[in-house]
């Protein structure tokens, strides 16, 4: 197991109770991608940890990734200084359940996207307009009606807010995101 | 279905008498009915009834603590479970080795508020290593041995598996004790040799080393203990050992300073301020430990031995991580130091030795023995003067008599020293001195303790009458809970709210109406005689020593200060030992 020693010289002290200096240290998206047993209850370990030892999920995905179905792949986003980057992944690999951890961002070259399903209520001109937006982003509508549309799209989370807040301008707008799901480039394949 | 089916509560009883388990701490209840009625058919395994769930979770850290086995519990669904919560996060804070059995009502009825109904692998998750709900009896014995695989391997800690009743009914066969292994669950032991290479050779040009140990060297077994001892003499080295590390180093030493930390000893924490190589084994960096991790032993380099590469760069950042069982180690580290020719500067460590030996000339536990109350200190020191040939296990309560047990009585060996270091759990002294007692009916076996922590756990009494278990109870009575008393000194103005034990019972009378002896002192000069006649009594007895109520304990790192702010005694009018920062922190 590979733990790295202080490799970025001006690494500060974590945030300790005795600790008195404000943390400013930089803080990083990290996104892991955590190997695990499909078992009842590994996902709530998974979020108690988290939510436990104060860290933060800026998203959370989760689907098993083996033929049998014995195994989940579960993609966190999360964002901390680098010691509490080091922390989460060591904390995560302590889990019994969980095989591995892979930190992404430090890992390579990965990609990243999302899904995300976006019903827009609106009429007239405004309707006309979120097709020809939906059409520059290449989204897909799912279902309509008179007044709405459902939009699907996917991509960088980036282009997702875009599209979504361009939608915003629009009409009513109701949304539901997948969250991220990551993987490394290239030909190598994770093992389980 | 093969002929040879039994019952689910059949196979738990064969797969514990499998891992060698012979003794079981628990409390029957509904859920568990079919487990108690398997235990009633059988001679292998002993039941110790106790008074309260808790207490059977501290107990078995006593009996796991003292032993080296893993302790083993088996409670009711419910209430049977919520009542271990505390002991299960205790054992989680200090790495103790416990399986926990908890009754479940059956599995048809799990979620819909049943009789006796809890969450119980929802409310454990947090405060195990690790938990199961054995939903089919197919998978009970598997689990069984994995748990125990579990409980015992890498970091040690606690493991709930929660029955359902139907499952305990159900029947299936029996295999036999597999190796139980986890199919991914595999911590690392050995060190990667290129860091032991490093750490030696950062050891070899040290001019002022310490090392610092913890309870990851007792907890790595005798063997641990022994090898750490030969280096540190091997080396000449200076060595202080956490509260959990007692014992792992024997403190008659002249190479032992004593403990470190908020309580520790002016030269060990000194010697840790102004190292400049230090070598922590199997400790964790606690905050009780680094004081103020901005000023945490400054100038040093830091090699840190943990067999959990989480406790790695927590804290305290360090130079030198290496991941691995402490005596896996050490062992590696003894081999490679003796095949060097390089032997450290012996000029830099005579100039480091005479250092520390300024700091210890401070005589820093000193206290003025004479007077007309009985210093708590000098009871603890009485006690260990006149036991010590006996080679007893002490267990405490927490506060300041756990504190000054930690200063003033000596551990020459490890496995002698049970407390709760971690977590601070008040009530767990009794419980676990009854199960380090029932694991060592010859030794004698004395809990220190207060009068206000005593009595979170009391009703153990008839435990230790039950099985005829001859535990002393060494209560240093100030009339307050002291160490709360001492918070309030220093922080808040002298405001007592709420720390003065009010009501206290006559424990004369109570040891009597237990079934015990009682013996009450309260004149200094009487001191020896009680203590004597304690420790002489053939069967358990409650020891009240009235002491001197206003004692403090020190030296004291004050909170949100660093090592070399120390205070050795009280301070003096008008100062402040901490300052509003300081305040806020625990």
């Amino acid at each position: 197991m590979a733990i790295s020693g202080p490799s970025e010289k001006n690494a500060k002290q974590p945030g300790a109770a005795y600790e008195f200096i404000s943390n400013t240290e930089d803080k990083r998206r990290h996104t892991f991608a955590v190997i695990v047993d499909n078992e009842p209850g590994v996902l709530a370990r998974v979020i108690g940890l988290f939510s436990g030892r104060g860290y933060n999920i800026e998203s959370l995905t989760v689907s098993t990734v083996t033929e049998d179905e014995s195994t989940s792949r579960i993609n966190i986003v999360t964002i901390g200084t680098a010691m509490v980057i080091e922390q989460i992944k060591a904390q995560l690999e302590r889990l019994v359940p969980v095989h591995n951890v892979h930190d992404l961002t430090i890992e390579g070259p990965h990609v990243e996207k999302e899904l995300a399903l976006v019903k827009v209520k609106a009429t007239d001109h405004q309707r006309r307009e979120s097709l020809r937006i939906a059409d520059i982003y290449k989204a897909r509508v799912a279902d309509t009606t008179l007044e709405s549309f459902v939009f699907l799209i996917d991509g960088e989370a980036e282009k997702v807010d875009s599209f979504i807040e361009m939608m915003r301008a629009l009409g009513e707008v109701e949304v539901a995101r997948s969250g991220v799901v990551a993987i490394s480039r290239g030909s190598t394949i994770t093992p389980v | 279905m093969s002929t040879d089916a039994i019952s689910g509560a059949e196979i738990v009883i064969k797969a514990l008498a499998d891992q060698g388990v012979d003794v079981v701490f628990g409390y029957p209840g509904g859920a568990v009915l079919p487990i108690y009625d398997a235990l009633f058919k059988q001679n292998h395994i002993r039941h110790i009834l106790v008074r309260h769930e808790q207490g059977a979770v501290h107990a078995a850290e006593g009996y796991a603590r003292s032993t080296g086995k893993p302790g083993v519990v088996l409670v009711t669904s419910g209430p049977g479970a919520t009542n271990a919560v505390t002991g299960l996060t205790d054992a989680l804070l200090d790495s103790i080795p416990l399986v926990c059995l908890t009754g479940q009502v059956p599995t048809h009825l799990i979620g819909n508020d049943a009789f006796q109904e809890c969450d119980t692998t929802g409310i454990t998750r947090p405060c195990t290593k690790h938990n199961y709900l054995v939903k089919r009896v197919d998978d009970l014995e598997k689990t069984m041995h994995e748990a125990f695989y579990v409980a015992t391997s890498g970091r040690p800690g606690p493991v709930v598996i929660d029955i359902p009743k139907d499952v305990q009914f159900a029947s299936h066969d029996y295999q036999g004790k597999t190796n139980g292994h986890h199919k991914t669950y595999r911590p690392q032991v050995k060190a990667d040799h290129a860091r032991i290479e490093e750490a030696v050779e950062l050891l070899m040009n040290a001019k002022k080393p310490v090392i610092y140990a913890g309870g990851g060297v007792i907890n790595s077994g005798p063997a641990a203990s022994q090898l750490l001892t030969d280096f540190v003499r091997m080396t000449n080295f200076p060595v202080t050992l956490t509260l959990m590390g007692l014992g792992a180093f024997p403190a008659q030493d002249p190479q032992f300073l004593g403990m470190l930390g908020m309580h520790g000893t002016y030269e060990a924490n000194w010697a840790m301020h102004d190292c400049d190589v230090m070598l922590c084994l199997g400790a964790r960096f606690d905050d009780r430990i680094t004081g103020r991790v901005d000023a945490f032993a400054p100038n040093s380099k830091k090699i840190h031995i943990d067999i959990d590469p989480s406790s790695i760069n927590k804290n305290v950042r360090v130079d030198l991580p290496i991941v691995a069982d402490a005596a896996h180690a050490m062992e590696d580290l003894i081999k490679v130091w003796k095949s060097k020719h390089k032997k450290p500067s012996e000029a830099a460590l005579a100039a480091w030795w005479k250092q520390i030996e300024e700091w210890r000339s401070k005589d820093c536990l000193a206290y003025d023995p004479e007077g007309e109350t009985i210093k708590p200190q000098h009871a603890i020191k009485r006690l260990y003067e006149l036991t010590k040939d006996r080679d007893p296990l002490i267990t405490t309560e927490v506060g300041q008599h756990q504190m000054w047990a930690a200063q003033y009585f000596q551990f020459e060996k490890p496995n002698r020293w049970m407390t709760s270091g971690g977590l601070g759990t008040m009530g767990y002294g009794m419980p676990a001195a009854i199960g380090a007692q029932l694991a060592h009916p010859e030794k004698l076996v004395i809990d220190i303790a207060g009068e206000a922590s005593i009595l979170m756990n009391i009703q153990e009494m008839s435990t230790a009458v039950q099985y005829r278990l001859p535990v002393k109870v060494f209560v240093l009575n100030n009339q307050y809970m002291g160490m709360v008393r001492q918070w309030q000194e220093l922080l808040h103005g002298s405001r007592y709210s709420e720390s003065y034990s009010e009501a206290l019972p006559d424990f004369l009378k109570l040891a009597e109406a237990y079934g015990w002896k009682g013996v009450r002192v309260t004149d200094p000069a009487d001191l020896d005689a009680g203590i004597q006649e304690m420790i002489d009594h053939d069967g358990p007895v409650f020891c009240e020593i009235a002491v001197d109520q206003s004692e403090n304990c020190y030296p004291m790192i004050p909170s949100g200060a660093a090592h070399n702010e120390m205070l050795l005694g009280p301070v003096q009018e008008g100062e402040e030992a901490i300052d509003e920062k300081g305040k806020v922190l625990v």
